[in-house]
């Protein structure tokens, strides 16, 4: 716990300092004013890539957790471009992210509870939705 | 001195703010991702917070899912809003607020509640942890929201809404 805190503290701070945590400034990358978002997301993304390639050769397993290194790999299905939409509308509507968000409250910014009630309520509906729909589909259908 | 100058325009052009904020902050974010990797491997994401947290305060399935997980990542998540925190106490001298409007950011934090968890993940996910894997699930996701985000923010531009 105490490193999970560590860790997010880095990441919030990048997060700050990139001004990613600025809605403005996503807006102005995906309105191509300002190339600089590539940076951020490609050289954190070196930067994990770089551990996720070496940690499984040096240990077998984390200190902490004794979990084995893995990398993140999901399955694909359509739900990746579907999801990935919506997330892009909302992205480019509101030029903001989940991990944003949490630092854009960091840095002081009060207006984006707004967004962060909506993904909250965002959350909710599909995951209400996808309950009801996994349940209905482990009970044989009813009378109806 | 003619040839020097063209891709030093460009490059201004580009980055108006220049890049060292932006490659900055890049490597912290991942560094970040990376301390918790090692020390736990577990690969982080932000957007699973959300419905993890709802499964304090709803019986969903979908949700009770994140229960085992739900604990951290409150702490990453309150990890983040400190971390950004500190940012702004000692460089950014203070709060920042956005001018962008709040009917943007609700409904965009609508699309980007529901499209996150059904897309399985975010910029942090899919685009830091995700293509940081060279998982091709996550490429592919971060070239779909990044190319309908473009489409979205320019589409909404040309309709005269600023910011």
């Amino acid at each position: 716990m105490p490193l999970i805190f560590v860790g997010g503290l880095i990441f919030g701070f990048g997060l700050g300092f990139s001004h990613m945590a600025r809605p403005e400034v996503v807006l102005d990358f995906l309105q191509f004013d300002d190339f600089g978002l590539l940076f951020v997301m490609f050289g954190a993304a070196i930067v994990t890539g770089i551990a996720f390639a070496l940690m499984p050769r040096l240990r077998d397993s984390a200190p902490l957790t004794g979990d084995a290194y893995g990398r993140r790999l999901k399955s694909f299905d359509r739900n990746v471009l579907i999801g990935g939409a919506i997330f892009g509308v909302g992205w480019g509507l509101s030029g903001i992210c989940p991990g944003a968000a949490y630092a854009s409250l960091g840095i002081g910014n009060i207006t984006i509870l707004w967004a962060l009630v909506g993904m909250f309520a965002g959350a909710y509906i599909q995951g209400y939705w996808r309950s009801q729909r996994a349940a209905s589909e482990t009970t044989p259908a009813g009378a109806d | 001195m003619f040839t020097e100058l063209v891709p030093l325009s460009l490059t201004a052009e580009l980055f108006p703010n220049g890049v060292f904020r932006y490659a900055v902050g890049g490597l912290l974010v991942g560094l970040g991702a990376v301390v918790i990797y090692m020390g736990t491997g577990i690969s982080a994401g932000a957007s699973t917070f959300l419905e993890s947290t709802l499964s304090y305060v709803s019986d969903q399935s979908r949700f009770q899912q994140y229960r085992s997980s739900r604990d951290w990542r409150i702490v990453f998540t309150l990890g983040i809003i400190l971390g950004a925190a500190v940012y702004a106490v000692i460089w950014q001298g203070g709060a920042w607020t956005t001018d962008v409007q709040p009917w943007r950011l609700l409904v965009g934090g609508i699309f980007v509640g529901i499209g996150t968890r059904i897309g399985k993940g975010c910029t942090s996910g899919h685009g830091v942890c995700g293509v940081g894997s060279a998982s091709k699930t996550s490429i592919v996701g971060v070239m779909t929201f990044l190319a309908v985000a473009i489409v979205t923010a320019q589409l909404v531009q040309l309709m005269g809404v600023s910011p």
